[in-house]
């Protein structure tokens, strides 16, 4: 080791970057407001009249979040809450034009949603507003990992005693307020379970192995936490017919199982549960059979002789073209029913703004999960690591998994695209999600403490008796 | 409404979402924290060696301002550089501005010793309230040294005097 390197190190302190996240905050409601005045023009040759309402709703939202993270967690990630809150801006910007057409806006179709997604939007910010004012520290949530796996469980299995919506059971239905999608909020709560879990119970997972053909293969007793979860993500699929919660968890499972035990075979593991366990369950269980077959005959002539929702969406994705048609001037109405509000509002964005838009829009999501790594990343402590790793991870497999529906690269599922989509549990439990990124990052990019001045450097010490 | 109005609208919302695409990107890039690392000498050969003569001028500057404003608060004769003498890292220099100097194995560490005999979290380095900089061994398997002299407690650093760490020897200079 005799080479001379001539580096000089310096120390680069993390700054608060507040202002930064302001200054974006500001841009992120703007978005939205000139995508709102483009759909008046376009639809009806005006501004509309609620656009000033809007600016302020969108703004006074964002900006006491913005005050709440200026107190709370000064030194959070500086680009989280301006994606999300221009997610969210879109999203409702996009339910609101989809409104304005009268067909899919009818009285059995529930009316207009965009005011209701709004009330959600503010109550899913309330709730950010209170994990942040309230979750002082995230490592409070490892003293609950085995209540939030109970809890998380009963959230899984409830729909099952509920009707069915839609061809899948993942609702809980609560006669006179409406229904409840429990998987959105049981993502986080699992979450937390497989972290502090994994967090115990890495090192035996991840040294107790043999090494066969390149491959670390673990013991047999220690595949019964992989095999459990397998079983109950099978179970899903088979009592609620839902392809993407089952996709989400097992998924989930697994990215949090590598990245605790860095080996391999976890994955390859996984990949073999998981493509057998579909197979087998697609041999018996009709919804799921008709999923498979709309997904890999995309445009073949439904029961009723009109075209499939997969060939309506793929029609809207081509018809928009590169630069999209722009906003307010698309067809995707004509997927009928509220599928364009909530499962396949991609397609819309799609066809209104394009391949460009589209990929813009998913570039957001991309930052918005690559901020959550990178807090895993700087996380000191192991839980929070895997705790942020889990959530981004759980975000990232349902953008996935609805992204890849809609454009035809897997099997449509019920799942909705996070701050997007119309659904009230949806955007509730991400903006949930991205405080509790928040709160990490801000734990992990707080400067370290200074060193305490060091009793065992006194010249006398005093023996108290 | 025209069609023109419409067009310019379609394009200029696809602008501004990748426009805040890209100064997200940017916020990202310059988000970077933790340690600097200026590469000097090596890059000063070849061609392009004004460029990078003005590059490595700003930290050179910013150095001696520093030092000399340390100089001012600390006494006369107050290190103002810590230099790796040994080991893997030779030559490795850190401006002594009064903050911490971690030394370990950790990746968070200001210097990263890639040495098989080095704890993760092995020593500090710190200025006292005169001033002084103090070494402080932190519970390290193999211990850190000061010259000879296995450290038991916080001990400042004479000038020049070489603190051993496995294989990496550290010095304090003006």
């Amino acid at each position: 080791m005799s080479s001379t390197n001539t580096t000089t190190v310096g120390t680069i302190g993390a700054p608060s970057r507040r202002n930064t996240e302001l200054a974006m905050l500001l841009f992120a409601v703007l978005i939205p407001v000139f995508a709102y005045v483009n759909v008046g023009l376009a639809k009806d040759g005006s501004v509309p009249a609620g656009v000033l309402g809007y600016a302020l709703g969108l703004g006074l939202l964002a900006g006491v979040a913005h005050l709440v993270v200026r107190k709370w967690a000064p030194y959070a990630d500086p680009l989280m809450l301006p994606i999300a809150t221009l997610l969210n801006g879109l999203g409702l910007v996009f339910i609101w034009r989809l409104d304005q057409e009268p067909a899919i806006t009818t009285k059995q179709l529930g009316g207009a949603m965009a005011p209701g997604q709004l009330m959600w939007s503010t109550l899913g910010v309330g709730l950010f507003l209170a994990v942040l004012v309230f979750l002082k520290d995230h490592r409070v949530l490892q003293r609950y990992t085995y209540i939030s796996m109970v809890v998380a469980l009963a959230l899984l299995i409830a729909p099952v005693f509920f009707p069915a919506r839609f061809g899948a059971r993942i609702w809980i239905t609560i006669p006179g307020i409406g229904g409840l999608q429990p998987g959105e909020f049981a993502k986080i709560i699992i979450a937390i379970f497989f972290a502090g879990y994994l967090m115990v119970k890495r090192d035996a997972l991840a040294l107790a192995s043999r090494r066969f053909m390149g491959m670390y293969l673990p013991r047999g007793r220690d595949l019964g936490p992989i095999l459990v979860i397998w079983a109950l993500s099978l179970m899903i699929l088979v009592f609620e017919t839902d392809l993407g919660t089952s996709l989400l968890f097992f998924g989930l499972f697994v990215v949090m199982l590598y990245v605790a035990t860095e080996r391999t075979s976890w994955i390859v593991f996984g990949l073999l549960l998981s493509g057998g366990g579909a197979v087998a369950v697609a041999t018996f269980e009709s919804h799921v059979q008709v999923r498979v077959h709309n997904w890999l005959n995309p445009l073949e002539l439904a029961s009723n002789g009109g075209v499939t929702e997969t060939a309506q969406s793929m029609y809207s994705f081509g018809s928009g073209g590169i630069m999209g048609s722009g906003l307010g001037q698309g067809y995707s109405r004509l997927i009928g029913g509220i599928a364009p509000k909530s499962d396949y509002i991609l397609a819309t964005v799609g066809e209104e703004t394009g391949l460009a838009g589209l990929m813009g829009v998913l570039l957001l999501y991309g930052l918005l999960i690559e901020r959550g790594i990178r807090t895993a990343l700087a996380a000191r402590d192991p839980f929070g690591k895997l705790l942020a790793i889990g959530l981004s991870g759980a975000f990232a497999l349902q953008v996935f998994v609805v992204a890849g529906g809609v454009t035809g690269l897997i099997p449509l599922t019920g799942m909705t695209m996070p701050f997007l989509a119309q659904g009230g549990s949806s955007v509730i439990a991400n903006w949930a999600l991205v405080a509790i990124l928040l709160r990490i990052s801000d734990t992990a990019r707080r400067p370290a403490p200074a060193p305490a001045p060091s009793t065992d450097a006194e010249m006398t010490q005093v023996v108290r008796p | 409404m025209s069609e023109l109005t419409l067009t310019v609208m379609r394009l200029g919302f696809l602008a501004v979402l990748w426009l805040f695409v890209i100064v997200a990107v940017q916020v990202i890039r310059s988000d970077l924290f933790g340690t600097r690392v200026t590469q000097r000498g090596a890059a000063r050969r070849g061609g392009s060696e004004a460029r990078a003569q003005r590059q490595a001028a700003p930290p050179q500057q910013q150095r001696r301002q520093d030092g000399g404003r340390g100089n001012n608060r600390q006494r006369r004769g107050a290190p103002t550089k810590l230099v790796v003498s040994e080991g893997s890292l030779t030559g490795t220099t850190v401006a002594l501005q009064g903050q911490t100097i971690s030394l370990g194995r950790a990746h968070d560490s200001t210097i990263v010793l890639d040495d098989d005999y080095a704890s993760s979290r092995h020593a500090r380095i710190y200025p006292d309230r005169d001033g002084q900089w103090i070494v402080e061994d932190l519970g390290s398997t193999n211990g850190t040294y000061l010259d000879r002299t296995r450290l038991t407690t916080p001990t400042p650093i004479p000038l020049g005097a070489p603190i051993r760490i496995g294989k990496t020897v550290i010095e304090l200079r003006k």
